[in-house]
C-alpha cells in the first residue's frame, strides 16, 4: 500500500458522485498533477494519482472493471484500492493513493 | 584418491576424443537414421547437452526438411500450411553444421565396418548410429488395396494426395479406421469440402481411449461436422472402375461409394533397416532403458523402438525417449523409463480426454458426471482409492489435473465427493482459490504433456521474460508448441500470472478469462437468445467477474451492435479510450486527429482549415499518414472538442483512424489522370468510402482501389483491395501490412462498379457478422477458408441479404461523432470534475 501517510489539512468538495460514470473515471487537476477518480460498477468510488507506475499513462481514460482499471497505454491493470499494478506486473511500483471521501453524495478529496 | 585415466571425476567414461585432446581428433561421427520428429528431437537434445562433441549427419526418406507429423491433421483440414509445422528449417541444419541428406533412404548398415550405404550409392561411417525409421501405416489387405484414390495417412505426400482428390467437385472419402488418425483424417476431408464417412470395425470410435459412452457422444459431436460414421463395419473389398476407387464394399452387402479411401488403421514400427542388419528385434527395434539396441554403437527411439515389451505412436513418450537417449550419448544422467499415456483428441471443436483405466475393471470403482444441456460426460475410475483412469468428454479441462493425481498416485479418498466436479470446485472447497482452477496445480504438475514442460516452467518464463502471449510462451518453453491441446491450460496460466496484462488472442478458445465460452459461441447466442445488453449476455452465459475486463467488454459491446443495429445502446465505459474520444492516444496522454479525406482527394479549402486548426490550438506536429490523409499529432484532451468543430466548419468529419472500424480507402488516380488507369478507381474509392464510413468492425479495416494491375494503391496488402482491369473489377481480400505481411487472395472478379460496391460490401458484413473481435479479415478468413467466403458472396442471394444488412446497419453509423460531441454530447469526457485544486496551495 502507498497511500500518503500525512492527514489531510482539509477536505476539497470536487462534485457529486453521480458526476462520474459507473465503470467510468473523472480527472481533477492539481498543482502536482491529475488525480483519477472512479466510479465502479458497484458503486465505490477511488482516487488515484492519474498515472499509471509503469509509464506514467493517464489511468482515468482506462477502462474500468471490478475494482480495477486497464491502463491505456500498455493495458497494465491497477488496482484501484492500493494502486498497485496486478498480475505479472505486481511489485513494480505503485501508484499513489489519494485521501477520498463521501458525504451524502458528494466527492471531497484531501488536501495534503 | 586414484582415478582412472579414462574416467572423470564422478567415474563417468570420458570419451576417447577427450582423452587425447580434441584439437588432435576428429569429432566422433554421429549418423541419424530417420529426419521426423524423433530424430531431429534426439540431435536436439544431444545438442542442449554437448554442442561440439559430433559431427552430425541426418539421413531422411522424404525429400524436405524435418516438419511436425502431429500436425498434419490441421495441414489436411487446411488450417495451417506446411511452413507452418517445420520444426527446424535449413538454416537450423546449416548453424549447427548438421549434413542433412533427405530423400535418400538407408539401404543397409554395415556394423562390421560402421558404414552406411544409402539410395544412390552414398556411403558414410559412424561411431555412433541413431535409427529413428518411424513407422509404416498399416496397409489392409483388402481386394483392390492397389487402386487409384487409396491412400494411407502418414506424411505430407499421403496429404497432398487426399487434398488434390478432395478438389473435384462433390467428392465423397470413405476412411477405414475410427481411431484418432483416422476421425482426424475426415474431419480434414470434411473441411476441404469432401463428404466422409468413417468405417469402424468396433462399436466404439476410439475404442482404446474411449468407452462407449464418450465414443457415442464422439459419434454424435462428429455427425454434427458433417463426419458420418459406420460401426461394427466390417471391410470386405475395396470397388474400381479402370483402376480407380469408386466404393468401399461392406461385409453386410452395402457399397459406399468414394472418390478416395484412406486406410487409418493402426501403424507398424518400421524395422526392416535393423532386422537387415540383424540387431534384436520383437515387435519393435528391442531397446535398453538408455535407449540402446543389442549393438551398443548403435542406438533407437521413437516409434520404431520397442522398450519393455511396448511400443508407442504417441508423441509425449517419444520425447522422453529422446531425452533419455541423449543422456547416454553425451555421458550425462537420465534413463527412460516407460510412459504413462494420456490422448487428447485434437480436432477442432471436440473436446476429449482419455488417460490410464478409463474404462474400469474388476476392483475398479466410478465416479460419473453427465450434463445434457452442455453435452459433457465425466468418469472417473478409482482404484485402490487413487485415480486410476479418466475419460471427459465436452469438458477436458480437468484433464491434467486428473492425469496429475493418477501419475502421482495421489490418495483421493477425502476428496472424492467432489473430485468428479473437478479441480476448481474440489480446491474451492479446500479454501483455496476456486476462481483459478490451475493456481492449484503444483508447479512440477505438467501442463504440456508433448513436450514434458511442467507449470513452474511456464510461470517462471512468463514472470522472467516477461512473456505476454501465448506465442511467446511457445518460443520459450515449447509448452503447447506440439499438438497444441494443452493451449487453454497454458493461456489460463498467462491470465493467471499477468492478471487482465494478457491480450486475448484469437483461437478456439474462451473469449478470456471471465467466461469459458469462444467467440463464436458468445455471438451464436447473442443473436440467437435475442440478448441485448451487457448484462443480460454476462447472465445468460454465466461471465464469472461481475463487470467483465478491458478484454471482453469491447469484445461484447461490439458483438452487440453488430447483431441489433439501432437497437442496442452503444456502452461507452466498454469501448477503449480511443473509441471513447474519437482520437488516438499518444504516449504523453495527447491525443492525435485525423479527419477524413474521401478516398485519399483533399482541396485547397480543407487545407486551409486544417493549417488554421495547426496555428489556433498550436498543435505541435502535422504528418501526412500512409492512408492518404494527414494526421495531427498532440492535441490536448481539452481542445478535442474545438478542433472538431472547426474541422467540422470546413466540411470535414472524423476519419476514425482509431476505431476497429472502417479506417481509410486508398486509391490511385486511375482514368482521371493515369495514361494506364482502367477504370475510374479515384471514384470507387469515393463512392466506397462514402457509403462504408463509421461501420464498426471486429478489427480495422483498410481498403485500396488500384486503377491498373500496377497497383499504385497498394490494394493487394488492404484487408480488401480492387484491382481495376479492363473487363471489371478484381476484388481481393485478406491482406495486411503490420505485424504480418500477407498479400491478398482473389476473391471474385465483377464486370460493373455496382456490383464492386456489393461485393465488398457482403464481404465486410460476413466478415462483421462471423468474425472474432481483434481478428483481422486475413485472420478471419485463414480461419473460415475463402472458399466459404466466396460461397457467401458470389451466391446472388445471399450476397443480397449480407449487403442490405450492412446497408441498414450504416443507418445508424454514418454519424459524425466528432460533431456530436462539439453539439455537448458527453462533454464529462473532456472537462475535468473539478478546477477547485488546481491552485490549491500545500
Amino acid at each position: 500500500m502507498n497511500v500518503l501517510v500525512k492527514d489531510p489539512i482539509d477536505w476539497i468538495d470536487v462534485g457529486a458522485i453521480t458526476d462520474i460514470p459507473s465503470r467510468g473515471a473523472r480527472r481533477v487537476p492539481t498543482p502536482t498533477g491529475d488525480v483519477a477518480i472512479f466510479r465502479t460498477g458497484d458503486g465505490k468510488v477511488f482516487a488515484l494519482k492519474d498515472a499509471c507506475p509503469h509509464k506514467g499513462g493517464p489511468l482515468s481514460q482506462g477502462i474500468v472493471h471490478g475494482h480495477a482499471v486497464t491502463c491505456p497505454l500498455h493495458a497494465w491493470s491497477i488496482d484501484l484500492a492500493t494502486g498497485e499494478p496486478m498480475g505479472a506486473d505486481r511489485g513494480k511500483g505503485c501508484t499513489p493513493v489519494v485521501p477520498l471521501e463521501v458525504r451524502e453524495g458528494r466527492l471531497f478529496l484531501g488536501r495534503i | 584418491m586414484a582415478q582412472d585415466l579414462d574416467r572423470d571425476g564422478a567415474g563417468r567414461r570420458l570419451p576417447l576424443a577427450r582423452l587425447i585432446g580434441e584439437t588432435l581428433m576428429a569429432k566422433e561421427r554421429l549418423i541419424v537414421v530417420g529426419n521426423g520428429m524423433a530424430g531431429c528431437r534426439a540431435v536436439q537434445d544431444v545438442l542442449k547437452r554437448d554442442p561440439d562433441r559430433y559431427e552430425i549427419t541426418i539421413f531422411g526418406a522424404e525429400p524436405r526438411v524435418n516438419y511436425d507429423r502431429i500436425m498434419l491433421s490441421p495441414v489436411l483440414a487446411g488450417e495451417k500450411t506446411f511452413a507452418d509445422i517445420v520444426i527446424n528449417d535449413e538454416a537450423w541444419y546449416r548453424d549447427n553444421a548438421i549434413t542433412l541428406h533427405a530423400g535418400r533412404a538407408v539401404q543397409v548398415i554395415d556394423r562390421e565396418a560402421r558404414v552406411v550405404r544409402a539410395e544412390g550409392g552414398l556411403e558414410v561411417g559412424y561411431d555412433r548410429l541413431i535409427l529413428a525409421t518411424g513407422s509404416d501405416p498399416i496397409r489392409l489387405p483388402l481386394p483392390g488395396g492397389d487402386l487409384k484414390g487409396v491412400v494411407t495417412f502418414r506424411d505430407l505426400d499421403d496429404v497432398e494426395a487426399m487434398v488434390a482428390a478432395s478438389a473435384q467437385t462433390g467428392a465423397r472419402a470413405v476412411v477405414i479406421g475410427g481411431g484418432l488418425l483416422g476421425i482426424e483424417a475426415a474431419y480434414g476431408l470434411v473441411r476441404r469440402g469432401m463428404a466422409a464417412t468413417v468405417v469402424h470395425l468396433v462399436d466404439v470410435l476410439m475404442e482404446r481411449q474411449l468407452d462407449a459412452s464418450a465414443g457415442f457422444l464422439l459419434a454424435d459431436a462428429l455427425a454434427t461436422k458433417g463426419v458420418a460414421t459406420e460401426l461394427g463395419a466390417v471391410s470386405e473389398e475395396i470397388v474400381g472402375v479402370n483402376g480407380q476407387v469408386t466404393g468401399l464394399k461392406l461385409k453386410d452387402g452395402r457399397t459406399l461409394p468414394c472418390d478416395l479411401l484412406v486406410m487409418a488403421v493402426g501403424i507398424r514400427p518400421n524395422t526392416n533397416l535393423a532386422k537387415a542388419a540383424g540387431l534384436e528385434i520383437g515387435r519393435g527395434l528391442i531397446v535398453d532403458d538408455q535407449m540402446r539396441t543389442s549393438d551398443p554403437r548403435i542406438s533407437a527411439v521413437g516409434e520404431c523402438v520397442e522398450h519393455r515389451g511396448q511400443c508407442y505412436g504417441l508423441v509425449a513418450p517419444i520425447w522422453e525417449m529422446c531425452k533419455a537417449l541423449a543422456a547416454g550419448l553425451t555421458d550425462t544422467a537420465g534413463d527412460y523409463a516407460g510412459s504413462v499415456l494420456s490422448t487428447r483428441l485434437k480436432v477442432s471443436g471436440v473436446d476429449v480426454f482419455s488417460a490410464g483405466k478409463f474404462a474400469g475393471g474388476d476392483g475398479c470403482e466410478d465416479i460419473v458426471f453427465r450434463d445434457a444441456g452442455r453435452g459433457v460426460y465425466k468418469r472417473v475410475v478409482i482404484e485402490d482409492g487413487k485415480v486410476a483412469g479418466a475419460v471427459l468428454f465436452g469438458d477436458a479441462a480437468d484433464g491434467a489435473w486428473y492425469f496429475d493425481l493418477m501419475r502421482r498416485n495421489t490418495p483421493v479418498a477425502e476428496i472424492r465427493e467432489t473430485l468428479i466436479f473437478g479441480q476448481s470446485v474440489t480446491e474451492g472447497l479446500r479454501g483455496l482459490d476456486p476462481s483459478a482452477a490451475v493456481a492449484a496445480l503444483a508447479d512440477s504438475a505438467e501442463v504440456c504433456g508433448c513436450n514434458g514442460v511442467c507449470k513452474g516452467a511456464i510461470t517462471g518464463a512468463i514472470v522472467e521474460q516477461g512473456l505476454k502471449t501465448l506465442e511467446s510462451v511457445r518460443a520459450v518453453t515449447k509448452a503447447s508448441a506440439s499438438c497444441g491441446s494443452c493451449t487453454p491450460l497454458v493461456e489460463k496460466l498467462l491470465i493467471l500470472t499477468l492478471g487482465d496484462g494478457f491480450q486475448a488472442q484469437t483461437g478456439p478458445k474462451p473469449v478470456c478469462g471471465c467466461t469459458h465460452h469462444g467467440h463464436t459461441e458468445a455471438r451464436r447466442r447473442i443473436v440467437a437468445e435475442g440478448l441485448k445488453s451487457m448484462p443480460a449476455v454476462m447472465q445468460a452465459l454465466e461471465w464469472t467477474t461481475p463487470d467483465g475486463c478491458a478484454s471482453c467488454r469491447p469484445a461484447l459491446n461490439y458483438y452487440l451492435i453488430c447483431a441489433w443495429p439501432g437497437d442496442y445502446q452503444d456502452d461507452k465505459q466498454s469501448r477503449f479510450i480511443n473509441e471513447r474520444v474519437h482520437a488516438n492516444i499518444q504516449k504523453d496522454g495527447t491525443y492525435s486527429v485525423v479527419p477524413r479525406m474521401w478516398g485519399g482527394m483533399t482541396s485547397s479549402d480543407e487545407l486551409r482549415a486544417i493549417a488554421d486548426v495547426v496555428d489556433k490550438f498550436k498543435i505541435p506536429s502535422v504528418k501526412v499518414t500512409g492512408g492518404q490523409r494527414i494526421d495531427l499529432l498532440g492535441v490536448q484532451k481539452d481542445d478535442l472538442p474545438a478542433v472538431w468543430a472547426d474541422l467540422n466548419a470546413a466540411g470535414m468529419v472524423s476519419g476514425h483512424a482509431y476505431a476497429k472500424g472502417l479506417r481509410t480507402v486508398k486509391t490511385c488516380v486511375g482514368t482521371d489522370w493515369c495514361r494506364f488507369g482502367t477504370q475510374d478507381s479515384t471514384g470507387l474509392g469515393v463512392r466506397l468510402e462514402k457509403f462504408m464510413w463509421g461501420s464498426w468492425t471486429p478489427a480495422k479495416v483498410k481498403l485500396g482501389v488500384s486503377g491498373c494491375p500496377r497497383n499504385c494503391a497498394e490494394a493487394t496488402c488492404k484487408d480488401i483491395g480492387v484491382i481495376c482491369v479492363d473487363s471489371g473489377y478484381e476484388i481481393h481480400v485478406g491482406g495486411a501490412a503490420g505485424l504480418h505481411i500477407q498479400g491478398t487472395e482473389l476473391l471474385t472478379k465483377v464486370a460493373t462498379e455496382e456490383e464492386a460496391i456489393w461485393t465488398i460490401c457482403a464481404v465486410t458484413q460476413a466478415y462483421r457478422e462471423q468474425g472474432w473481435y481483434l481478428e483481422r479479415i486475413y485472420k478471419w478468413m485463414a480461419r473460415v477458408g475463402l472458399d466459404s467466403i466466396r460461397a457467401q458472396v458470389e451466391d446472388p442471394a445471399a450476397r443480397r441479404a449480407l449487403h442490405d444488412r450492412f446497408a441498414y446497419s450504416q443507418r445508424f453509423s454514418r454519424v459524425d461523432p466528432w460533431a456530436e460531441r462539439v453539439a455537448g454530447r458527453h462533454t464529462e469526457e473532456f472537462n475535468p470534475l473539478s478546477r477547485r485544486m488546481e491552485f490549491a496551495t500545500a
